[in-house]
């Protein structure tokens, strides 16, 4: 690996860019390659890219002229905020933690928000939107309202969605959902924006308990991690027809 | 494996590729080994990594300690000569045991010099 290539690998990791590094394996060449960015390599290998990366796994890929390259996925960590340190967040920041993420809960109020109901995770003691900026969201993150008190909830989401966190669930009902849309819509998002938002959240699968919850919403981040292709085009449709696209209340 | 195993992955990244190249930038020369295939059990998933220095020094792993002797030796003479290797590594049946694996684990791994 040639030292340039090295630096530069360093420094996407740093700018938590999602990047692939190809290595030939009968001459060592190296490359990086930037499929979401379209940037790094051709067609088919951008391809190959986009596919391990996705799947989270590297591999060896066998090019048309019969190279022999290893795609070295470099993904930055999965993390998940979770807004209202509420019932549901405690078994759903667990599953979250044995999912792979990395866990914050933000809640300014400290009555909620106690290690003794959240062992080992991280809690942000904020307001909602101090507590977005402070995490950060990148493409590799998943935000979760979980409140619905729009004054808490509320201006976490107009820091998220000028984030690139791939997903944002919001618990609350079809109607809880109707009026924060109003209220996001006079806020100045869009259609293309608000789209984003899976609510109710988490996957229709008849969920009553707290855990069970947590179950639909963990399945519907795995699939909008690992299908993100699929998800979008249903959202676009599903917005297109005018439905809602996800859980029923 | 589970959480700690993917946050110790995600790490051990940061880990073996700063080391290389603080070990380059002290003018060291420097070898990086890669696992990029696996059958079976294999006690490290693909896209482990190691880094080695020309005196034997090193960080990360491939193995659960198995081959990393022998990755290390095979690393210095990546060194020594500047040439790329891929090397199959069967794990014994005995030291799969040892490390709690089932066995016939096997694995692929690729070694590079840094330059």
């Amino acid at each position: 690996m040639k030292t340039a290539l090295l630096e530069q690998l360093l420094a996407d990791r740093v700018a938590k860019r999602q990047v692939v590094l190809a290595t030939d394996l009968a001459t060592g060449d190296g490359r990086l390659l930037y499929p979401e960015e379209g940037q790094g390599g051709d067609a088919a290998l951008l391809d190959a890219a986009r596919r391990v990366m996705v799947a989270d796994k590297s591999g060896i890929v066998e090019t048309a002229d019969g190279r022999k390259v290893f795609l070295h996925v470099y993904n930055p960590p999965l993390r998940m905020l979770i807004v209202g340190a509420v019932h549901i967040a405690q078994p759903l920041s667990r599953m979250a933690m044995l999912t792979g993420y990395d866990v914050a809960i933000v809640d300014p109020r400290r009555e909620f928000a106690t290690q003794d109901r959240f062992p080992g995770i991280t809690l942000i003691d904020a307001w909602p939107d101090d507590g977005v900026d402070a995490f950060a969201p990148d493409r590799r993150t998943a935000i979760v309202t979980l409140t619905h008190d729009p004054k808490l909830d509320d201006p976490a989401l107009i820091k998220v969605l000028r984030s690139d966190a791939f997903y944002i669930g919001c618990l609350g009902s079809n109607r809880t959902h109707a009026k924060r849309v109003e209220r996001l819509t006079a806020e100045g998002f869009g259609a293309a924006d608000l789209v984003r938002l899976r609510a109710p959240v988490g996957l229709d699968i008849g969920a009553k308990s707290p855990a069970e919850i947590a179950i639909s919403v963990m399945g519907q981040i795995t699939e909008s991690l690992r299908r993100p292709v699929q998800v979008a085009a249903g959202l676009a449709a599903g917005a297109a027809a005018g439905s809602a696209v996800g859980a029923a209340e | 494996m589970g959480t700690d195993g993917v946050k110790q992955d995600a790490v051990e990244h940061e880990q073996v590729l700063e080391t290389a190249a603080a070990w380059k930038a002290a003018g060291r020369g420097v070898a990086l080994a890669t696992v990029v295939a696996t059958w079976g059990s294999s006690p490290r998933p693909v896209g482990s990594q190691l880094v080695v220095e020309e005196g034997g020094d090193f960080v990360g792993s491939v193995s659960g300690g198995c081959i990393e002797g022998a990755v290390v030796t095979e690393a210095r003479r990546t060194i020594a000569d500047g040439q790329t290797r891929l090397i199959d590594y069967g794990i014994s049946d005995e030291t799969a045991w040892q490390v709690g694996l089932a066995c016939g684990g096997k694995c692929e791994v690729f070694i590079e010099p840094v330059e």
